[in-house]
């Protein structure tokens, strides 16, 4: 097994996961066409992260166009450059799956406002 | 044909250059010495007998260990692979390296048990249907014909004992050659539990 774990270790970026379910992050992708290379960026809410180790993935879900579009991404992909969060969500659960059904105000997710320090 | 006996460690996943995700096998190679030469003029063919993982001396038959006297530990796992591609000497200790530049492999392990199993896991027999008054369900059906010949032919498909069989799995690509770990990673799986014991071998048909 630690063979296994030191072939994972070696591929896995340090600190990747700097953001949680509920956040509205924006995932700076790459893509290679032929001989370019250029950044997609795909903005939207997390609503899972899956597995664990190497095969860590997380699905973004956004609205375009008025359609539902969800991306599932590795997290420690070599063509996931980065990913910035924009805003906290203030969650009570690890899978958002619920706001598939829910339109409009229903399907938002409220800030996490951390409280201040006394 | 270059081979080399080696441990299956289990399956993981790589990203290539592209990002791209690779499942794979990892399979440790552990100290390959080379037991015994057999040449043309001693044995009329020739091959590379090559040992692996050590058995403790008081567990070997003295003709079993009188093999490898003068030249390593009882090895518990002995095999012959013929018409050895590489100039080897008795003794010499062989690593994943011979592997460098090979893109495709084939491995031989010992597939998992599944004890006594039906028709249909067996030989992939369609079964009947479910419901719908059905009382044809997993049987195997007919086995023969009529009055002639009025019995079943030798070698039918019917339930048995799955698994735990010599199996070999052909052309899977070689995805890295670690010479540190002393591990090599294959594309896809390959027969037999992890921790069991697996022959690497060049390629045949590539």
């Amino acid at each position: 097994m630690d063979v296994i774990r030191a072939i994972e270790a070696e591929q896995m970026k340090e600190n990747a996961e700097n953001f949680s379910v509920g956040d509205t992050v924006k995932v700076f992708f790459k893509i290679v066409e032929g001989a370019n290379e250029r950044i997609q960026i795909f903005e939207g809410l997390v609503i899972a992260k899956n597995n664990s180790g190497i095969r860590r993935t997380f699905i973004v879900r956004k609205i375009s166009y008025g359609v539902g579009v969800e991306r599932i991404f590795p997290l420690h992909s070599p063509r996931v450059e980065k990913v910035e969060v924009i805003r906290r969500g203030r969650v009570r659960r690890a899978k958002l799956y619920y706001i598939r059904d829910k339109v409009g105000k229903a399907a938002k997710v409220p800030e996490y406002i951390r409280k201040k320090e006394a | 044909m270059l081979g080399l006996i080696g441990k299956k460690v289990g399956m993981t996943q790589v990203f290539d250059a592209q990002g791209r995700l690779t499942p794979v096998t990892v399979i440790k190679i552990e100290g390959n010495v080379v037991v015994a030469d057999r040449t043309e003029e001693k044995n009329g063919y020739k091959a590379a007998v090559l040992g692996s993982i050590d058995k403790k001396k008081s567990r070997c038959t003295k003709p079993y260990a009188g093999q490898f006297e003068g030249i390593c530990e009882p090895k518990q796992c002995l095999v012959e692979f013929r018409d050895y591609d590489k100039e080897v000497k008795v003794g010499e200790v062989l690593g994943v390296d011979i592997f460098k530049d090979i893109a495709f492999v084939d491995v031989t392990g010992t597939s998992k048990g599944k004890g006594y199993q039906g028709g249909m896991k067996r030989h992939g027999f369609g079964g009947g249907r479910a419901t719908h008054g059905s009382k044809f369900h997993r049987d195997i059906g007919g086995t023969a014909m009529s009055s002639t010949p009025a019995r079943t032919f030798k070698g039918h498909r019917m339930a048995g004992h799955m698994g735990n069989e010599r199996c070999t799995v052909q052309n899977l690509r070689v995805v890295r050659v670690d010479e540190e770990m002393q591990v090599l990673m294959v594309k896809g799986a390959i027969p037999g539990p992890a921790q069991s014991v697996v022959i690497v071998k060049k390629a045949i048909k590539k």
